[in-house]
């Protein structure tokens, strides 16, 4: 039987590539990519824990559906301002979206 | 216990017999029987795939008052082995600019995306691959794994009228799965759970197209939608995007894609028949055996294949707007109202008999569609009188 | 189950490695989708299948198809200039391996790190369980609200932020 460490040690790992991807990508689709792999690690754990600690009571399930939702409603509010600001400024790369920046 | 009675478990058992005599580990010989079992459905699946070719052609043949393919073997059976054999000796062309790997992913994806689809497919009680308790989800995940493989079609292929193609079908299929996935939680209000299983045991006294003929009539409709066939073809319209995301697929990648249609219609038409025609019931017949009732499934998904061909050849093509218009502004206002009206009675006469449920339900089901009936005559009058009303001073004034 | 486990894990892993470094967004939205249904096996090892065909229909029917949209629709020509990555990358990349460390130290000095897997009871189905769960006012039922509340927000808000004033309605 797997062990929770296995688990565990993988969504690190996930969430550290995406923080990775979150940081170091220039543009701002990869940007949310990265924010992606960082919420599908969150949600490994959130099942593991469920499965692991406290199998009947269903927390961790829900938590996930609740990250799920979270994540599907950033995905289409964040894409959404990237085409908007793409249709502005015929740019999707972050470093040069510094409007606000003096 | 009696093959006829239970041929899966039977033949597993022997075929454990005989590996465990060989001096096999029982978990290797375990896995090597699930494989096993995994390939002859693959297989017989495909091969009903072949012969879907050729009822396509001879009944299509049928509806445009010709005689179908009728030379080559009796009845032209063997014209679709000639046509395999066609399109696997044509060359394998592959564009320049294409991004090869997804460019050859997205068949096979195309046909993985229905093949899954019947591992849940109850043939019979003991003919099934897995009794998953999620299992209409999983249809709708299957789903989702099709639209993958038109959009990476559409897009790898470098080629404006495949990627408008592969946007068109994307955003019908997106819109549509919203009914179909409404059109199939009635039957998972009706049956109490998710399972294909449990939907057809749900059945044996009242088919459910009699307690819900909208959600059948919806469920129709969006798979109609999510295969991409006429009236909604959008993605390979040939006068507008010429062939669509399979514009640049030949031989048998093509194939594939062709396969993959025919054999996702007969799916449908199979998961039509299941969820709303009754499963393996019919009038008692199950009861003679597993094999008879798997037949009477594939019977079923025929005639459901054969309703999505009448309509395929019957209706033509429409617009894109009217097609999403026709979803966002009807289908899915419709499906939710129906769904609620279904999980209503349901809860209110759970204790009635099964007549007073069916009629009921299907008084409901009756009111509601000459509800909307109405609804769509009085607005189609207003928008005609509109249109009348604009229409008349333009044609005076081409007069003058 | 283990030999599942690490086959699942290498190609996360790797599929995650290629979203963030292939410079083709739209290679980076397929690894994504890789990733995502490696999760998915995940998920269906853990006992979750409701999961799993939740991850399955919401992240590769929707949210990667989503992605290549927006790569679509937010380039002139469909191939990249310049590099994937900024500058600074190298800080990036230290900063993740030190949130890696971190991480793997914290959760190794949790007692509960190596803990095998609870029994699940006898007829426990977690499916139903979840939605009573989902729906129950003594369990989840606000922020299974809240949830749906902030899905139609978002909805509207995507809808207003990506609407073009310019070339809005179509049947004038």
């Amino acid at each position: 039987m797997i062990p929770l460490s296995w688990y565990l040690i993988l969504s690190a790992a996930l969430f550290s590539i995406g923080l990775f991807g979150v940081l170091a990508r220039r543009n701002a689709i990869a940007i949310l990519l990265g924010i992606e792999l960082m919420l599908n690690a969150v949600n490994i754990n959130l099942v593991a824990f469920w499965r692991y600690l406290d199998p009947v009571r269903i927390t961790g399930q829900v938590f996930a559906i609740i990250v799920f939702a979270v994540a599907a409603a950033e995905v289409a509010v964040g894409l959404a301002l990237v085409i908007s600001v793409y249709r502005n400024r015929k740019t999707v790369v972050a470093d040069e979206l510094d409007m606000m920046k003096w | 216990m009696n093959f006829w009675k239970d041929p899966i478990q039977v033949t597993a058992d022997w075929l454990m017999s005989l590996f465990t005599g060989w001096g096999m580990a029982e978990g290797l010989a375990n896995i090597l029987i699930n494989l096993l079992g995994i390939v002859i459905l693959i297989t017989i699946m495909l091969v009903i795939d072949i012969l879907l070719v050729w009822i396509e052609r001879k009944v299509v043949a049928r509806f445009q008052d010709r005689l179908g393919p009728n030379r080559v073997g009796p009845f032209g059976l063997i014209q679709p082995f000639a046509d395999i054999i066609k399109l696997f000796i044509k060359e394998n062309i592959t564009p320049v600019g294409v991004d090869k790997v997804v460019y050859n992913l997205a068949p096979i994806l195309s046909v993985f995306s229905v093949l899954i689809l019947w591992a849940i497919i109850p043939l019979a009680p003991q003919i099934l691959g897995v009794d998953l308790n999620v299992g209409l989800l999983y249809l709708v995940a299957a789903g989702a794994i099709g639209t993958l493989s038109i959009i990476m079609a559409g897009w790898s292929s470098n080629n404006k009228f495949a990627l408008l193609g592969a946007f068109r079908q994307v955003a019908a299929m997106i819109s549509y799965e919203i009914p179909m996935v409404v059109a199939l939680l009635i039957p998972t209000v009706l049956a109490g759970t998710m399972g294909m299983l449990g939907i057809s045991q749900a059945q044996q006294g009242m088919w459910y197209v009699f307690l819900s003929p909208l959600g059948a009539l919806i469920f129709l409709i969006s798979a109609v939608a999510e295969l991409g066939r006429a009236p909604f073809d959008l993605s390979e319209g040939e006068s507008e995007v010429v062939a669509g995301f399979h514009i640049e697929y030949s031989g048998m990648k093509f194939g594939w894609f062709y396969a993959g249609e025919l054999l996702h219609a007969f799916t449908f038409g199979g998961f039509w028949g299941i969820l709303f025609f009754g499963g393996y019931h019919f009038f008692g017949l199950e009861n003679w055996g597993p094999l008879v009732a798997a037949a009477i499934v594939l019977f079923k998904a025929l005639i459901g294949y054969w309703v999505i061909m009448w309509i395929k050849y019957t209706l033509m093509r429409i617009r894109i707007d009217h097609m999403l218009a026709f979803n966002w502004k009807f289908l899915v206002p419709l499906s939710l109202v129906v769904l609620m009206v279904t999980a209503l009675l349901n809860t209110i006469l759970r204790d009635a008999s099964t007549w007073i449920l069916g009629l009921s339900m299907f008084l409901s089901n009756a009111l509601i569609a000459w509800i909307t009936i109405e609804i769509l005559r009085s607005r189609s009058r207003k928008e005609r009188e509109n249109a009348e009303g604009l229409a008349q001073p333009t044609m005076e004034a081409a007069q003058h | 189950m283990t030999i599942l486990f690490l086959i699942t894990a290498v190609v996360i892993l790797a599929s995650a490695v290629m979203v963030v470094s292939s410079r083709n967004l739209v290679h980076a939205a397929l690894w994504l989708v890789s990733a995502l249904f490696g999760v998915a096996v995940l998920y269906a090892l853990l006992d979750a299948g409701f999961m799993a065909v939740v991850q399955v229909v919401i992240y590769i029917g929707a949210i990667a198809i989503l992605f290549i949209f927006a790569v679509m629709l937010t380039r002139r020509e469909m191939r990249d200039t310049g590099p994937g990555l900024n500058k600074n990358w190298w800080v990036s990349a230290v900063m993740s391996i030190l949130t890696f460390g971190g991480l793997a130290y914290l959760l190794s000095s949790w007692s509960g790190f190596s803990q095998t897997s609870a029994d699940i009871p006898v007829g426990f189905d977690a499916v139903t369980a979840l939605g009573e769960a989902l729906i129950s006012p003594d369990a989840f039922v606000l922020p299974f609200e809240v949830a749906s509340v902030m899905l139609v927000a978002a909805l509207v808000g995507a809808v207003y932020i990506a609407f073009n004033p310019r070339i809005g309605d179509t049947r004038k």
